[in-house]
């Protein structure tokens, strides 16, 4: 994925401020990122670093959306309890398969942060809202991975 | 994706594929008019502004995925939204994974650092 599209503008909803909370989820996780930087040491372990990222991920997609949805709402919520953030669960093998007559709407509750409290409605409207953060947090990532590791590529001499 | 069709719910397979979908049609008609007759707010839900957000929600998955949902399931949609989702998830592990196994190799000279104190700055 081409570092450049994390910066492009987002077509779909022209409406929502979403290069204002581009911009704070950016800076957050750029920050958070680097705190765990400072902060780690030679025995740090892998997994360690690794969990903080991803709760710095999380993090800032929810300070992004901040009180004006549900999902972040919920998110907030989980974060600041400080317990384990056990959602998602991380799926370190493939899932079992799907009952075939499990209600979808169901499966979707659990996806999203908050979902058991929404009715049929307010989940579906969450959910358009959640996957936008979720795709932009994911390209923030990758242009992060992709300008350090081109960098480590391709050395400045000075 | 047109604009919503008349009829009151998305369409759904021929019945003839089997009764989990006709289960599954059952489901989504009793939610609709369950959240009809029990939204609190008192705002009366339409059928169309669910049909809206379904091909919302369609619009928002990638083309790849798009082709799996027709305009005709509603039920195969979210399917398809959940399998999206659990993607995303999973790619945040993964980048969460590299990235940490990057940061390994940086110390808090390295020029990488400065590039993440750059990034921060524009």
């Amino acid at each position: 994925m081409e570092s450049k599209s994390f910066t492009t503008g987002n077509r779909d909803n022209p409406n929502t401020d979403l290069h204002g909370s581009k911009n704070m989820m950016a800076s957050h996780f750029l920050r958070a990122l680097f705190r765990i930087q400072q902060t780690s040491t030679s025995s740090s372990s892998f997994a360690g670093r690794s969990r903080r990222i991803r709760r710095a991920a999380y993090a800032s997609m929810a300070y992004s959306a901040g009180a004006r949805r549900a999902w972040s709402r919920a998110l907030l919520r989980k974060l600041r309890s400080r317990a384990r953030l056990r959602f998602p669960r991380r799926l370190s093998r493939t899932a079992r398969p799907q009952r075939r007559d499990m209600d979808q709407a169901q499966v979707l509750r659990k996806l999203v942060p908050g979902g058991p409290s929404m009715d049929y409605c307010k989940l579906l409207e969450e959910t358009a809202d959640y996957i936008r953060c979720l795709t932009t947090q994911v390209r923030l990532m990758q242009t992060v991975m992709d300008s350090i590791s081109s960098y480590a590529h391709h050395p400045m001499i000075p | 994706i047109g604009p919503p069709s008349p009829c009151p719910l998305p369409s759904l397979p021929s019945p003839t594929l089997g009764s989990p979908i006709k289960r599954e049609q059952k489901r989504i008609r009793e939610a609709a008019v369950a959240i009809k007759i029990m939204s609190g707010s008192g705002r009366r839900i339409t059928d169309e502004e669910i049909n809206e957000l379904v091909s919302k929600l369609q619009s928002l998955l990638p083309e790849s995925r798009r082709r799996n949902t027709g305009r005709a399931s509603a039920s195969k949609l979210l399917k398809e939204t959940c399998s999206y989702i659990k993607s995303l998830h999973r790619e945040v592990d993964g980048l969460s994974d590299r990235l940490s196994g990057l940061m390994a190799t940086m110390d808090s000279n390295s020029p990488q650092a400065d590039i993440i104190r750059s990034l921060l700055r524009s």
